[in-house]
This record gives structure tokens, C-alpha cells and sequence, in this order.
């Protein structure tokens, strides 16, 4: 490698995050610094002249002017590896229990500098090729358990091909060489530590378009509001609407097979709870404790806000080593507006011309390329893999008010909108999704893969509960004009079975041990219960069944606790079928006159 | 190194000062400035760019010209002494006392803005604070390490409020130290010897700190009020082992400061007028609240804030919102009923109830009484709002009952009186025995066994006492 020359600055001006520096010539753009006697942090932002505006992921108070700048002549990077899962990150891959250790304190101090991965830490490798096969980019050389559900695989780094030389299978240390790869007398030594510029979205074969869903077991996003493997949907409400608590619910049941968490500008319980939760959950997919197949990374509110832009940075170059794995890996991000708004404070600190509520211009374009880097695809490798990222973003728009431009410029390029609604939480009704404003762009391509598993009954049976519930919200204008008895008694059951979509399937307690998850079987026979019971009761009373006894039957008691029905046992919500019938045919007088209505 | 001493300020303007020809100045230093009459004052280093620097005075500029006065930079941030003594004491909003005691014996000095708390670091927060108030410890419970605000507006008794709480704080498995950090941001002279009087009335004064910045103090030195507060708070509680509750009133206040400083600098505005950096500026104060793993004290906090026209969204309640755990909203309406505490309990929320309430931490019962109590208070109100459009009649009887209980439990269960101490048991029983009022058959929240246990005897208390 050519020697590179050490570009050393000097400190010229110091304004909060922001640092500019002299003498910086040959410097690049984005490459990371070490400033000041403490080495902190920090990436390039601008280059004019010999001079560089610096972030510092770290607090810069005692700075001063006249400090040495020095570039690493690198991008900010992550380390990639086995010993990403279970781990607890900041917002540039330093592991928080190491700096714990290093810092000997409970709080961050500055200028810590530790390890993304395990340096001692023996691994050991499985080679999957053997000296003189022929490998090239993505190829896998052999495979590492990372955890007990997490088989890590080593792939050919990026520019390395050629004939395998030499395979070390065995215990080894992420920096041993494990292969040596001779591309035609270049000879490439492959260690388990590689290094991804996190900026720099890696490359992909082909892209596949998102038609197999991503089950979460909440109802109201499985049934109505459905995302697709490799799909990015957002999640905007105001404060207290449970915002965290979904994007808790889809990393412990999302079905994916990685995931990985960023708490982004969040509060610092909420991350404990999910650091002291998930090793005591099971994961329904594989019974081992979620945080097998969780990585999780934190910057919270108090953190240096420089370092909470980088974070979905770091958090996404992690999903894509995963994916490129050809795993399923879904990215929960909470909350893409602390983002944004320290997005928002750089460009303010250096001194740019504000765009929309003084967010910068790129604002846009920053946040579709961060979502574009999401998707389906055939990744680099032989084998053909497939790998997906679903990418989940929470917004917290200012005073719950949509206009704002994190969220429109979000909806902009997300597919899938779960809309929360104070009201609904207010009420306590849980997830707070409004089914009338929330929308999924992915219903037409799924609903052709749930119709074919569930016999071609799934998208009539969506179409009829949402219609339903859509009626309801038109007749309930009616009712708070002049009272619920001016209804005809077909408009009183659309009412009565819209109130028992909303509180017996819309309506998930989280906080249950069983209610909160719910499989696709589950979903589909509770769904189709529901709906029958509608047109049991609509017949019913056509031909003149009295209707308080019909809103009051027995069964609807059972119908309320089919979500509190284990999944070993969902097999008797098929015969409520029967229930169903007998008691409202019970119910028509003898010789029903069917224009009784 | 000596500290170096300047008179050169080129600028004066807002609470911001311009010192040229500067050397070896560090970013956020403490800074001395020496005003011609001899008169002391502080500031700190906000901005450098190669020899000049950018402070900022906390008590203010008036009176600084720029051939006279002298400007020494002191080589380190702004530190605050602690000690235990500082129980008990008065402080101004700069932490200097003003009780017209001996100065404090510093045990330590501490960096007023701390560091931030590595999450890996933190202990959950589980264990319940009785506050005596039983909209608080019944509906919204608080835990030890939470951050609880109080939302107010204009007019509303939130400072009779906070003197409750500061008062009545415990922890229910007893022994173990307490004490109270209070922070006045803004406040009127008037109302902040309500609260020394008040305290010392009642003899809470020995286990509490008191910071007072007055409306009348400089503005700028609000910034660090808060700052100081949570710095004694922290040595209280992971020095001392205490178990500390932090009042900050009002953040309405701190925030105007705030803006006046980013205005004064040109910055960038974000929403209304508040910089854009509001929301972490107001996270690195919030999110010093909390337990740390393997010491036994903890922070809670009770920020109290009024928002401006009672609108929620305004960015200064809303920003507050996002950062921190719940919130207990006050409502005009019941204030203008005579209920105190007018506890708005429908928006009102804890979010870390579920891990401080339940067995071996109040009682068993108390989750589901809740959430009945809740769902009760909610179906009544509603009752009401329908017998205003369709007239009484229109109810079932049931409803009738729910609107019954509403009102009721607005008079009986949040009005308390303002030295009313209610232990949890004492509130636990008064939400069984309004639930009296309720046909059985319609508590669907609550678990079989609890109604036996609980509610069964009641009424057969209420029946026997019917029949005399």
C-alpha cells in the first residue's frame, strides 16, 4: 500500500459539535479526525480551502483553539465481524459495556477508544471451500457460530477474487488469517475483521420486488397495514401514542431473522428496558432468547448529537452485512426525527442557507437515501442468496402535526404509513393505528400471497372488515346527531360488528403474555369468525330475530377471548362456526319473515 | 499557567460578549469578569474562533463597557461545591447561598453539566414513590429514576402542587434517605417564599436544597439553575446513597432564556422562535434523572412547566412530552369547580407504571383497579357528554351509573386536600369503595379473585347498612 501522508491541523474555531480546523489541506471529504490532546472523534463536513468543518461525536467542551487536528485519511467506517449480536453499541460501534469498563464510571467520558469487536475472542471457522476453488466477490469461505440461532458467514471481501491458496479451519481471532486468496499472483490474505464505510451503501446482484410479507403478529399491521420483506414503512405520532412500544413489539416478533435496533436521540430507560428484556424473552420462530439475533445500537438524548446522525449510519451498514449473509434483517429506527433534527444542528452551526422550518435542503434526499438502502435482493455470491432489510422508522413530528417536513419527506419514499392517533391512546386502545388514515402500498402484491395459503379467502375478507369499519366511521356522524336508535337494524349490526373488529381484533395488548402475538392462523380464523358472525346476524335479523338478544348471545363473550387463545389451541376458534349458527338461528322466530328488516 | 486577564471586549449585545486577542482560550471555560465599580460577575467561553471568544455573562450585561472592564478566563467549567450540608440551605440561581449562612465546605466540586449516563450503566426504575396524592399514586404512579413533568398553565395551582409533593415523598419500604432538590426558574419573589415558608412550616426544609432564581435575577442565569440543581441532585444520590426528587419550575422560563441567548447569537430559529437544539438542550437536563446499576440512590424528576394558551403542542410541552416518561396534566375545568388537584386524569400518563405497582410493591389488586378506574371514569364522562345532547333519558341504567360514578369520583378520589397525606392503601380503598357504585357485572378489567377479595366485602357492608 503507498505510505500516506499524515495530514496534522490546528484548531481555529470551536462552536458546540462544530470544529473547524487550518491547515488541513489533502484532507477528504467525510474522512474521520482525531482533535485535540484527547483525540476525540469527529468526520469531515465541508473542505474550503486548507480549511475543514469537523463534527465531534463527542462533547467539546476544553477545546481550544491551536489543538492538533489529525486525519485518519479513512471514511467513518464499521467493523464487521463475528461478535455484532447481542452487543450494545453508541453511535459509532463503541460497545457501551466496554466503555464502562474503560471509563471505570457510569457515565461516558470523553476520548474512550474501544474496540468495536472481541480482539481476543477465538471463533470457531467451518471453511465452506477448499485450496483451489475459484471465489469471488460475496462468495462464502466458511461459516462461524455467532450465536446459537446466528450462523455467521464469511464472505470475500469487496475487490478480492482469485483461487483459494490456503484455508485455516480451527479456532481463530477475528484478525488471524483464516484464507489466503492468489488472484493470478496478487495475493489477498482474508481476515474475519473486514471494515465498511457506513456512508457507502454496499452493492447488491440483482434487487427483487417486495411480494412475501414480513409478519409482525400485530393484527392490525398483519391483516390491514401489511409490510413486505425488504419494505420500509414509517411510524408518525405524537408524543405518549406508543410509538416506542411498536417498535418494541416489531423487534421482538417481527419474523426476521436479524435484527437490529437503534435508538436514535431516545430516552435512556427505554433502552435499558430493551437491554434487560430481550435475554429473558423467547423468540417464537426459534424459543432461544431474542437477544440472540439482536443487535442493538444507542444514542440517547444526552449523547453528543453528532453522533446520533452517524448512528442509523452505523445502524444500517451492520443490516447490510447481515443481508448480504442472506438473511432476513429488519432495522427498527426510533426516532428518525432526533435524526433529522441533528441533521438540523449542523447545517445551522455551519451556517447554511435553511430550508423548511430551518431543516437543511438535503433534508430530503439525505432521508430517501437512507430508506432507498433498504430492499429485496439476490446479493454478491454465487449461490444466488437472498437477503432482505426492512427498514421500520418512527417520526415524532412536532405537536403530532403531519405537515412537518420530516414526515411528509418521509412519506415520500416509505411504502407503508401506520398513522397513531392520540385519541386512540387516550382511550387506552392499543396499538394506537388509525385503521381510517394508515395505509400499506404492499395490500395488492401480499394479498395474492395470503389468498393462496388461506384457500382465495384472505383479501375478500380485509376488504369486507375494512369497508366495515369504514361505514362505521360514517354512520357514527349519524349517531352523534340524532342518537343511535335512527338506525335501521342492518346499519346497527354494522355498527355492533365494527365495534367488535376494533376491541376484539384491532385491539392488541402488548402487555399480555399470549395477546401479544398473533399468527397468521390465528389472525385469519379470528378475522373470519368475526366477519361470519356478521353475516349470521345480518340474516338473522332480516328474518325478525330480536336484536339485543343477537348483540348479547353467549358466543360473543367467546369471540371477545379468542385473542387471549393459545396458538397450540387456535383450532377451536373453527368451531365457533357452529356456535355461531346455532345460537342465532335459535334466535328467528319460527317461519321468519325475511322482509322483517 | 496564571489565568489571563483581558480588557479587550470588542462587542457588547444581549447576554453575549465579544473578547478579542484572546489566547489559549478553552471552549465552555468558566470565565471572571470584573466590571469598573469592582463589582464580580460570571460567564462562559460559547464560542471561539481563533483569538477571539464569544461569552456569555450569566447575571447580565448591563454595566459592562468595553475599556474598564476585565475579563479573566479561569481554565476549567463552571464547577458547583457539594456537600451534604447543602441540605437544608437556600441558594441562589447561581448556587451561591442566600440564607445568611456560613458558606458551604465543599466536599467535592462538581462540572455542572455532568456526563451523560451510559444506558449500559443504568438500572431500570421499578420501585414505587408515594407521593400521597391519589391521582398520582393510584392512576399515574411514579417510580424512583423517572421523569415525571407536570403540565400546567397560567393560573393553575401547580406550585401548591409541587410543595405537596416535595412534602409528601416517600418510598414506601421505608427507611432508606430522601431528600429534595427544588430549582426556581423565573419564579415571583411571592411565590417562591411560598415554598421556603411553606417548607419550613412543615420542617421539610432540613431534607431539601432549595435554588431560587427570581423573575426579577437575570435571565441568562437560568441556564445553569437547573444545571446546579441536578449537580447537588447526582452527588445526593450516588455519592450520598440518597433517594432524590428534583422539582424544576418553571422550564416555561428556562426555555424563554434560552431563546433569548440562540436569538442573541442570530442562529437559526426552529419552531416559534426556540433554537433548533431544544430538544437535546432539554434531554441533557431530563435524562440526568435515573438509577444507576450497583448504587442505591436514584433521581427522580418533577419538572413543571406552563403551557403557554394550554396548548399542548406548543414546542416547550411537547419537546418535554418526548423525552419524558408521562405526564400529569392539569385542567382548567376542574380547577374552575374547586377540585384540587385538578388532575386532567384521562391525558395524564405514567409510563413506567406497570414496573413500579403490583404485588410486594403496593398490592396486588392495584394494576387492574386501575385500569377499571380508567375505563370507568371514561365510559362516564362520555355518559355526560351524550345526556347533555339527548337529555338525561336517554341513558341506560347503567350509564347512568357510570355518570354517577364519574362525578362522584371526581370529588371524592381526585379532590384531596392539599395537607391530605393518602398512603396507597388508603387511595387503593377509596377506589374500591367507589367502584361500589358500578353493577359488578360491568368491571371487566378486573380479575375475579380481586373482586371477591376487595369488592365482595364492601358491598355486603354497603347492603347491611341499607337494611338498618
Amino acid at each position: 500500500m503507498p505510505e500516506k501522508k499524515e495530514i496534522k491541523g490546528v484548531i481555529e474555531r470551536i462552536s458546540g459539535s462544530l470544529v473547524v480546523a487550518t491547515g488541513m489541506t489533502g484532507a477528504s471529504m467525510q474522512d474521520v479526525v482525531h482533535i485535540g490532546e484527547l483525540g476525540l472523534v469527529g468526520e469531515i463536513l465541508e473542505v474550503n480551502g486548507d480549511k475543514a468543518s469537523i463534527q465531534v461525536y463527542e462533547e467539546t467542551s476544553g477545546l481550544m483553539p491551536g489543538e492538533p487536528v489529525v486525519s485518519t485519511g479513512e471514511p467513518l467506517s464499521v467493523e464487521l465481524g463475528p461478535g455484532i449480536i447481542e452487543q450494545f453499541y453508541d453511535g459509532i460501534q463503541r460497545p457501551l459495556e466496554l466503555i464502562e469498563k474503560a471509563a471505570k464510571s457510569h457515565y461516558i467520558s470523553r476520548g474512550i477508544s474501544v474496540p468495536a469487536l472481541d480482539r481476543n475472542k477465538k471463533w470457531a471457522f467451518e471453511p465452506k471451500v477448499k485450496p483451489g476453488d475459484e471465489v469471488g466477490v460475496g462468495d462464502i469461505l466458511g461459516t462461524v457460530q455467532e450465536t446459537v440461532v446466528v450462523e455467521h458467514r464469511i464472505m470475500v471481501p469487496y475487490g478480492v477474487k482469485g483461487k483459494v491458496e490456503r484455508i485455516e479451519k480451527g479456532e481463530h481471532t477475528i484478525e488471524d488469517v483464516i484464507a489466503v486468496i492468489d488472484d493470478n499472483g496478487t495475493k489477498h490474505e482474508v481476515r474475519m475483521l473486514q471494515r465498511w464505510p457506513v456512508r457507502r451503501p454496499r452493492p447488491v446482484k440483482t434487487r427483487l420486488a417486495p411480494n412475501v410479507p414480513m409478519t409482525t403478529g400485530q393484527r392490525v399491521v398483519d391483516a390491514f397495514f401489511p409490510v413486505a420483506l425488504g419494505g420500509t414503512a414509517c411510524v408518525p405520532g405524537p408524543f405518549g401514542s406508543g410509538k416506542t412500544v411498536i417498535q418494541h413489539q416489531f423487534a421482538k416478533w417481527a419474523q426476521a431473522q436479524i435484527v437490529v435496533y437503534v435508538g436514535c436521540g431516545e430516552r435512556g430507560n427505554e433502552m435499558t428496558d430493551v437491554l434487560l428484556e430481550f435475554p429473558e424473552l423467547d423468540d417464537p420462530q426459534t424459543g432461544q432468547p431474542l437477544m440472540k439475533r439482536t443487535t442493538l445500537i444507542a444514542n440517547t438524548s444526552n449523547m453528543p448529537v453528532a453522533a446520533r446522525e452517524a448512528s442509523v449510519y452505523t445502524a444500517i451498514t451492520l443490516a447490510e452485512y447481515y443481508r448480504d449473509m442472506g438473511y432476513s434483517v429488519a432495522l427498527m429506527a426510533d426516532s428518525t426525527s432526533r435524526w433529522a433534527e441533528a441533521l438540523r444542528e449542523m447545517s445551522g452551526r455551519l451556517e447554511e442557507m435553511p430550508g423548511e422550518e430551518g431543516y437543511p435542503a438535503y433534508l430530503g434526499t439525505r432521508l430517501a437515501s437512507f430508506y432507498e438502502r433498504a430492499g429485496r435482493c439476490i446479493v454478491m455470491g454465487k449461490e444466488g442468496r437472498e437477503g432482505s432489510i426492512t427498514v421500520i422508522g418512527a417520526v415524532s413530528p412536532p405537536g403530532g402535526d403531519l405537515s412537518e417536513p420530516v414526515t411528509q419527506n418521509t412519506l415520500r419514499v416509505t411504502k407503508v404509513f401506520w398513522g397513531l392517533d392520540a385519541n386512540l391512546a387516550y382511550q387506552r386502545h392499543f396499538p394506537a393505528i388509525n385503521w381510517l388514515s394508515s395505509y400499506s402500498l404492499y395490500t395488492d402484491r401480499l394479498d395474492a400471497y395470503w389468498d393462496e395459503k388461506f384457500d382465495d379467502q384472505w383479501s375478500g375478507l380485509r376488504v369486507e372488515a375494512m369497508g366495515l369499519l369504514e361505514q362505521e366511521s360514517q354512520l357514527n356522524e349519524i349517531v352523534r346527531l340524532v342518537g343511535i336508535d335512527a338506525l335501521s337494524r342492518d346499519e346497527r349490526m354494522v355498527m355492533e360488528t365494527a365495534k367488535s373488529l376494533r376491541e376484539d381484533f384491532l385491539h392488541q395488548n402488548a402487555f399480555h403474555e399470549i395477546d401479544t402475538y398473533a399468527s397468521m392462523d390465528k389472525q385469519f380464523k379470528m378475522l373470519k369468525t368475526i366477519v361470519n358472525f356478521h353475516h349470521a346476524g345480518l340474516d338473522a335479523l332480516r328474518k325478525g330475530a330480536p336484536m339485543n338478544k343477537l348483540f348479547n348471545l353467549p358466543v360473543r363473550e367467546q369471540i371477545a377471548r379468542m385473542r387471549y387463545l393459545e396458538e397450540k389451541d387456535i383450532g377451536q376458534i373453527d368451531k365457533l362456526d357452529d356456535t355461531i349458527k346455532e345460537q342465532v338461528n335459535a334466535l328467528i322466530p319460527v317461519g321468519g319473515d325475511t322482509n322483517a328488516a | 499557567m496564571l489565568p489571563r486577564e483581558y480588557r479587550t471586549i470588542s462587542s457588547i449585545s444581549g447576554p453575549l460578549m465579544m473578547v478579542e486577542k484572546t489566547q489559549d482560550v478553552r471552549y465552555d471555560e468558566l470565565v471572571e469578569i470584573t466590571l469598573s465599580n469592582g463589582e464580580k460577575r460570571r460567564g462562559r467561553v460559547l464560542e471561539i474562533e481563533s483569538d477571539r471568544a464569544l461569552v456569555q455573562v450569566f447575571e447580565g450585561t448591563s454595566g459592562i463597557e468595553n475599556e474598564d472592564t476585565k475579563v479573566r478566563f479561569v481554565g476549567k467549567v463552571l464547577t458547583l461545591p457539594v456537600s451534604k450540608d447543602m441540605l437544608g440551605r437556600v441558594f441562589n440561581g447561581r448556587g451561591e447561598p442566600i440564607d445568611g449562612g456560613a458558606p458551604l465546605i465543599a466536599e467535592q466540586n462538581l462540572d455542572i453539566n455532568g456526563m451523560p449516563m451510559n444506558p449500559f450503566s443504568r438500572d431500570f426504575p421499578s420501585e414505587f414513590i408515594q407521593t400521597g396524592i391519589s391521582t398520582i399514586d393510584g392512576l399515574n404512579p411514579m417510580v424512583r429514576g423517572q421523569k415525571l413533568p407536570i403540565f400546567s398553565a397560567s393560573g393553575l395551582p401547580h406550585n401548591r402542587m409541587a410543595a405537596q409533593i416535595a412534602r409528601q415523598a416517600t418510598v414506601i419500604s421505608g427507611h432508606e434517605d430522601f431528600a429534595v432538590v427544588f430549582a426556581a426558574m423565573g419564579i415571583t419573589f411571592e411565590e417562591a417564599s411560598f415554598f421556603m415558608e411553606d417548607f419550613r412550616k412543615t420542617g421539610a426544609l432540613q431534607r431539601t436544597v432549595l435554588y431560587i432564581n427570581l423573575a426579577d435575577d437575570p435571565a441568562i442565569e437560568r441556564i445553569s439553575t437547573p444545571r446546579i440543581a441536578l449537580t447537588a441532585a447526582e452527588y445526593l444520590a450516588f455519592e450520598c446513597n440518597m433517594h432524590v426528587v428534583v422539582i424544576l419550575t418553571d422550564l416555561t422560563n428556562y426555555c424563554e432564556a434560552l431563546r433569548e441567548i440562540s436569538a442573541a447569537r442570530k442562529e437559526v430559529p426552529g419552531r416559534r422562535g426556540y433554537p433548533g437544539y431544544l430538544y437535546t438542550d432539554l434531554a441533557t437536563m431530563y435524562e440526568r434523572a435515573g438509577r444507576l446499576k450497583g448504587k442505591s440512590g436514584s433521581i427522580t424528576q418533577i419538572p413543571i412547566l406552563t403551557m403557554p394558551e394550554d396548548d399542548k403542542t406548543h414546542p416547550i410541552p411537547d419537546l418535554t412530552g418526548y423525552i419524558t416518561e408521562g405526564q400529569i396534566i392539569l385542567s382548567r375545568s376542574l380547577h374552575r369547580q374547586g377540585i384540587y388537584p385538578p388532575v386532567d386524569v384521562m391525558p395524564s400518563l405514567s409510563r413506567l407504571k406497570d414496573k413500579g405497582i403490583g404485588r410486594d410493591k403496593t398490592r396486588e389488586d392495584h394494576a387492574d383497579l386501575m385500569n377499571q378506574l380508567f375505563a370507568a371514569y371514561a365510559r362516564g364522562k362520555e355518559a355526560k357528554e351524550l345526556a347533555v345532547i339527548l337529555g338525561e333519558g336517554a341513558l341506560s341504567d347503567e350509564d347512568k351509573a357510570f355518570a354517577k360514578f364519574s362525578t362522584v369520583f371526581e370529588d371524592k378520589y381526585v379532590r384531596q386536600g392539599e395537607y391530605e397525606n393518602r398512603t396507597i392503601k388508603e387511595t387503593l380503598e377509596l377506589g374500591w369503595n367507589l367502584l361500589t357504585m358500578i353493577p359488578v357485572k360491568e368491571l371487566k378489567r378486573i380479575r375475579d379473585a380481586y373482586i371477591e377479595k376487595y369488592l365482595q366485602p364492601l358491598l355486603k357492608a354497603k347492603a347491611e347498612k341499607g337494611d338498618e
